[in-house]
């Protein structure tokens, strides 16, 4: 009898450390193939570290969907934003001809581009529906330069493995990984529907990242920085979405 | 005379019934996991359409577009006209995280029990209707004794009645792989990879209100059976579902 529960209890203890260090053994996998999003601590972090390896393991490649001209929503929607700050405002006033776009981190050639600078590079139109979070949704084509191109022309380091990008309004700084940066549709966008990108929907400059609900489409980008970790960026939580309570990775 | 037959077939079940327990034991322990992921996504859910309580048919919609239907509820934004004066506050972060979290395991414990139901024989066993129960008429004798509320036969705590069946398999097989599919088509990612799960759907918009009503039915069918449930003698029916016996009487008396 007590051998029985015995030989139970050492069978028992060796499965879970079997399991355990299985466990382990998964995560350190996981982290090395870029399968562990930054703000996989928590109660909701084994949800979440599988909704972002299972999506990346499937979406790598994979194109966001276009739309045909007739398709776009007309008008579009502009989620209210906060009131611009006063350098906004001045930049604004003198029709962005002072706005820049700061890359650095870990390139080879770290720039500061102007908004003119951004528009020599090759040019991307694509007609791709924008997502809310909260549910609603709109189409619009959006004109501008893939933000790989700007990244290889600054000259990636191999180290890489996320930009961060950052809103010139204070706290509003989002990232996502090489798969996301390096996309063929992930933009720099500065037009929409046939003329400037209006303000209220992000303008002089927007990222937009159509695998990924909107909040991942941070308006009025001044800054990218290349990094190896997220540790470094404000909490370390990957973005000021966790900050919030929520989701750095927004695919779903 | 077909009546007859019936009980003549439910007692050979209640008398081979007695040795095994009333549910086995995956059974019950896929079924409560089932329980408690279900009010996860139904409160997170919730919370979620709370941000834009207006649903839409087609691709896109957003307050510029005329909605399908909406509720008469304040929201979470203040993007919304709700027409009331204030604006709830924000729930969607952890609504999110919680919903996608419990997401997985509803669908791993799904996983694990379709497997099992395969292999063990439950489908067949349990839920598949006899043969004898198939015809038109058995069917709607068996409809007409629940919905007359019949007291249910000894034999019932033992084995699921026709109605029971036909309701569990569209809740298994049609209920929940509709509201997982409808979940992600929602997804920009996931239909980057497979875009006819919302392009069949007619879109994202329609995928969203499709997961609404499929929830709406989802929820519908919970309340059926808690009813149910209760007029069966509560107690004892859960009492079932965690022991795995009915307790006190066994079989029939």
């Amino acid at each position: 009898m007590s051998a029985i529960s015995r030989r139970k209890m050492i069978t028992r203890g060796l499965a879970a450390a079997a399991g355990l260090s299985g466990l382990a053994v998964a995560e350190r996998i996981a982290d090395r193939y870029g399968l562990v999003p930054p703000d996989h601590g928590g109660i909701y972090g084994p949800g979440e570290t599988l909704t972002y390896a299972a999506q990346r393991l499937l979406t790598r490649h994979s194109l966001a969907r276009e739309f045909s001209r007739s398709q776009i929503s007309n008008p579009p929607f502009a989620i209210e934003t906060a009131p611009p700050s006063d350098h906004f405002k001045r930049l604004q006033a003198d029709r962005f001809k002072d706005w820049r776009l700061a890359i650095e981190g870990l390139v080879v050639q770290p720039a500061s581009l102007s908004l003119d600078d951004v528009k020599r590079f090759p040019v991307r139109r694509q007609i791709t529906e924008i997502a809310c979070e909260e549910g609603w949704s709109y189409v619009a084509e959006w004109v501008g330069t893939p933000l790989v191109d700007v990244l290889r022309a600054a000259g990636i380091m191999p180290q890489a493995r996320y930009v961060v990008y950052f809103s010139i309004e204070a706290s509003w700084w989002e990232s996502v990984d090489m798969a996301d940066a390096l996309h063929p549709q992930t933009l720099l966008a500065y037009a929409m529907n046939g003329a400037d990108l209006p303000v209220a929907f992000g303008g002089p400059l927007r990222l937009r990242v159509p695998r990924q609900l909107g909040y991942k489409s941070v308006k009025y980008i001044n800054r990218l920085a290349v990094t190896d970790s997220l540790e470094r960026f404000g909490k370390g939580l990957g973005s000021a979405s966790p900050e919030g309570g929520y989701a750095w990775y927004a695919g779903i | 005379m077909a009546e007859t037959t019936w009980s003549v077939d439910r007692s050979t079940a209640v008398a081979t019934g007695t040795d095994a327990p009333r549910h086995a034991a995956l059974v019950r322990v896929t079924h409560w996991l089932t329980t408690v992921c279900f009010f996860a996504l139904l409160v997170s859910g919730l919370e979620i359409v709370v941000s834009h309580p207006r649903f839409y048919w087609g691709e896109t919609g957003n307050v510029l577009t005329p909605a399908l239907f909406s509720f008469p509820i304040p929201s979470s934004r203040a993007t919304v006209p709700t027409g009331y004066g204030y604006v709830l506050p924000d729930q969607n972060g952890w609504s999110r995280y919680l919903h996608f979290e419990a997401a997985w395991v509803l669908v791993l414990t799904g996983v694990l029990y379709v497997i099992w139901g395969v292999l063990s024989g439950h489908f067949r066993k349990d839920l598949l209707p006899d043969a004898s129960d198939r015809p038109v008429q058995a069917f709607s004798r068996a409809l007409a004794r629940h919905l007359r509320f019949a007291r249910p036969v000894a034999a019932d705590a033992w084995s699921y009645n026709l109605v029971q069946r036909l309701a569990y398999i569209l809740v298994i097989f049609v209920l929940f792989p509709l509201v997982i599919w409808t979940g992600l088509a929602m997804s920009p990612a996931f239909v980057s990879a497979v875009p006819s799960t919302v392009t069949i759907l007619g879109g994202r918009q329609s995928a969203r209100t499709l997961h609404f009503l499929v929830s709406v039915s989802l929820v519908a069918f919970l309340l059926v059976h808690v009813a149910m449930v209760w007029f069966a003698g509560f107690g004892t029916r859960v009492m079932a579902m965690i022991t795995g016996t009915p307790a006190p009487t066994r079989g029939p008396e």
